[in-house]
């Protein structure tokens, strides 16, 4: 007997089919059976979901997320990290590789997959590394990696330094199809940075990343596709020189594409001065010229590359309505209190990023400066353009014949993000105690409902 | 006992005695429980410590030093980074107001086997620690310190690149000795600026009491970011800071210069081409000296490197206050601590 769930009433918006009307959409057997148009036929036992006033797409895809298993699980598992990602709305997520050992044979990445399929959450598509070992000295087996299910390769945490060495990954990769992702830091220029070379670096005493550091190594990377016609795919550009080289690239048919973060689109160097807002804090950055409060130094806005300046954000939130950005990526890099609670020099980079990412993205939303279907399309058809043709038919669409995950959203609800309730480990995020206004309401991954928001937080 | 009494009171008159005939008692008190730099630190309560220093002066000039005032308070110095006169210093202050102080230095420490800064800390508050003193290699610990404790006071004795504001309060309390008022005085650094602690709490310091901070030095050690944008921008707290690389035009006139210490891993990471070079450039020596207004002070907040950013006929000449800003030093501690660990200011405040 199929197994089908109809999904009533919502403000469908499917980008990868130009969708966007109010109607149903009927999964039946884990697979999209309709989108759009009103279902009068469903079966009779149908799971039906009411999704009146609310918005249904087809699920997130996050391109960039560190899953932290095999190796660091006392930061995230597989389990936890997926639980988080779907509580996110994203029912598909890519794992990087830098676990521990890191995921540069098939033996790793089947443990991966293993783990994610045992937990049946969201969906997990491994990322092999570039190079053996994550050192960054030889090729790593990338035919075999591809083979046990690697959408592409990357040594992100580190960048591939050594331009020889990216011109092979460029080369060689193209055996596969996939594309290499670069985490670019050119590591003589951003050395022991910590933040963004600005000014609140400086006025904090801290060594910076200059954004020269980001945006050398994208250029370089470009001319070596033009040299190799290998794939690239920028991981979470951060700066507006980088926007520009990505924007001059595709304008000369280079396959390169780009991933933006949600924090990149939307805080600033400013964040690591620390807010001491009493109860539910505001989005916005603390006044860069104000005394320094005990909060400075604000651990929980490192990472990397760096909250940039105000112009950037400005920049990136253009680039990704324009087009120039492919897709919103988290960069969900999940770490233990420890890992935070110490000086700005010793912390860890990273933030927990799975479970505020449609809020962070909706407040570009609700300010205009990006329309929802196009902020949609970055979080579903444009992550499926960049993993490629062999899966933008089965995921960010809801075409007939797509598998079948939903996310359910309400653009307007507001809440306070509250890192405490996260299902991630990672309570690491400079947004805690911040209201955002967009709220997951329900994730659907293969027709079965994975995830609903408790009521009390809508 | 009557002098801890009246010292709460009136900390000035009381400790100072009529042989010192220090200034009138401030009427604008102490508003902070910590000391983590000058920036939110008002001239009023500036001129509060100076005032108070002039008066602890006296009492270390006196044939007996101690005095009582800080009897019963415990002061814990913790040094993560090596230290003569700053550790040397507190210790004197503390000793001389009569608190128990208990030194305790990173070698030698728990931290030695990688015990966390928080655990540290949160240890020494334990161990009732009225008031922590600590220096720490990275920018911004003890703001972290003062985040997480609830008991203890802070003042920040040298973090990172970031701030020393005891440096910078006595560096004000020897330049206002010397020249009286220090609005629109012409105050020269030179050298190592972007990677001075120093520096930028004097920069905090001059800017708030008026006097013309300039900085010189070669361009790679250089904190543009700090200083981008400062003449337009509304708001910019160092809009009066100038900047001049050649010395011999940034030294003209001046009524203070500062050189600070060249290291030579600045050469080691490429910053420099040699030290060599650095002190043909920028060294402040006798030559450059008559460039300088009538009655100027040579100052250094030490270590020196004489024979690199000063000539030893500078270092050690007439106009060099080398010496007298350790004894500042002493005198400016002394009145900090007394603000910040007695009701007046600090723990209670």
């Amino acid at each position: 007997m199929a197994d089908s769930t109809l999904i009533k009433g919502g403000r469908v918006i499917d980008p990868s089919q130009g969708l966007d009307a109010i109607g149903d959409v009927l999964i039946t057997d884990g697979v999209v059976v309709s989108a759009g148009a009103k279902v009068n036929d469903a079966p009779k036992d149908c799971k039906v979901i009411d999704a009146t006033g609310l918005v249904v797409t087809p699920g997130f895809i996050d391109l960039h997320v560190h899953l932290r298993e095999p190796g660091q699980e006392d930061k995230e598992t597989v389990a936890t990290g997926t639980l988080a990602a779907v509580r996110g709305g994203f029912t598909t997520i890519c794992a990087m590789p830098n676990t521990e050992p890191p995921m540069d044979n098939a033996a790793v990445i089947r443990q991966v997959l293993d783990a994610a399929k045992q937990t049946g959450l969201a969906r997990v598509l491994p990322i092999g590394c570039a190079t053996r070992g994550r050192k960054g000295k030889e090729l790593a087996d990338m035919a075999e990696l591809a083979a046990a299910g690697a959408i592409g390769f990357s040594d992100d945490g580190s960048p591939i330094a050594d331009p020889g060495l990216m011109r092979n990954a460029l080369s060689y990769s193209t055996t596969t199809g996939l594309p290499v992702i670069n985490h670019c830091e050119e590591p003589s220029l951003a050395k022991d940075g910590v933040l963004h070379e600005g000014w609140v670096a400086s006025r904090l005493g801290l060594p910076g990343q200059p954004a020269a550091a980001e945006e050398n190594m994208v250029a370089r990377d470009i001319e070596l596709v033009a040299l190799t016609g290998g794939r690239l795919h920028v991981a979470h550009i951060s700066t507006a020189g980088t926007l520009e080289l990505v924007r001059r690239a595709k304008e000369r048919g280079l396959p390169v594409t780009a991933e933006v973060t949600p924090h990149h689109l939307i805080l600033t160097e400013e964040w690591a001065l620390g807010t001491i807002e009493e109860g539910a804090g505001e989005l916005t950055a603390p006044d860069k010229f104000a005394p320094l409060t005990n909060a400075a130094y604000d651990t929980r806005a490192k990472v990397n590359p760096p909250l940039r300046t105000e112009d950037d954000t400005e920049a990136l939130a253009a680039g990704l309505r324009d087009g120039i950005i492919d897709a919103i990526a988290t960069d969900h890099a999940p770490h233990t209190s420890t890992d935070k609670a110490c000086t700005m020099q010793e912390a860890a980079f990273g933030i927990s990023g799975l479970e505020t990412a449609f809020g962070m993205v909706n407040s570009l939303v609700d300010r205009g400066d990006i329309d929802l279907p196009t902020a949609i399309e970055r979080l579903t058809a444009g992550p499926a353009r960049v993993l490629g043709e062999a899966y933008q038919p089965w995921i960010g669409t809801l075409k007939p014949g797509a598998s079948g995950d939903v996310t359910v959203l309400d653009p307007d609800t507001e809440w306070v993000v509250d890192s405490a309730t996260f299902a991630s480990k990672g309570r690491n995020t400079p947004v805690d105690g911040i209201t955002l206004k967009g709220l997951v309401m329900k994730t659907i991954v293969g027709g079965r409902l994975v995830h609903e928001a408790a009521k009390a937080n809508a | 006992m009557a002098t801890t009494k009246v010292a709460q009171e009136e900390p000035l008159t009381a400790t100072a005695e009529a042989e010192a005939s220090p200034p009138p008692v401030p009427t604008s008190p102490w508003q902070h429980r910590h000391l983590l730099d000058l920036d939110d630190v008002s001239t009023d309560e500036i001129a509060t410590v100076l005032q108070s220093a002039s008066a602890m002066k006296a009492i270390v000039q006196r044939d007996v030093k101690k005095v009582p005032t800080l009897r019963g308070r415990t002061i814990v110095t913790l040094f993560y980074e090596a230290s003569t006169r700053t550790r040397v210093s507190f210790e004197a202050a503390g000793k001389l107001l009569s608190a128990d102080v208990i030194n305790l230095s990173a070698s030698g420490s728990s931290a030695e086997k990688g015990e966390s800064l928080l655990d540290t800390i949160l240890t020494l508050q334990a161990t009732a620690a009225d008031l922590l003193v600590i220096r720490h290699g990275h920018s911004g610990a003890p703001y972290f310190a003062a985040r997480n404790l609830t008991r203890t006071a802070v003042i920040n004795a040298g973090d990172g690149a970031h701030a020393h504001p005891t440096q910078a309060l006595l560096d004000l309390f020897t330049m206002q000795e010397h020249l009286g008022s220090l609005k629109g005085r012409k105050v020269l650094i030179v050298g190592d600026i972007s990677h001075s602690r120093v520096v930028r709490s004097d920069l905090w310091g001059l800017c708030k009491v008026g006097a013309i901070p300039v900085l010189c030095g070669p361009p790679t050690l250089m904190p543009w970011d700090l200083l981008k944008g400062r003449t337009e921008t509304p708001g910019h707290p160092f809009a009066s800071v100038q900047v001049e690389q050649d010395i011999e035009e940034a030294m003209r006139d001046a009524d203070i210069v500062m050189p600070l210490r060249i290291q030579k891993e600045r050469q080691d990471a490429g910053l420099l081409p040699s030290l060599r070079e650095y002190a043909q450039q920028w060294q402040v020596n006798i030559e450059r000296l008559d460039r300088l207004a009538p009655n100027a002070l040579v100052m250094h907040p030490g270590p020196m490197n004489e024979g690199v950013e000063i000539s030893p006929e500078v270092a050690h000449g007439l106009q060099s206050a080398v010496e007298t800003q350790v004894t500042n030093g002493l005198a400016v501690r002394m009145a900090l601590l007394l603000l910040l660990a007695t009701p007046q200011g600090g723990l209670n405040g």
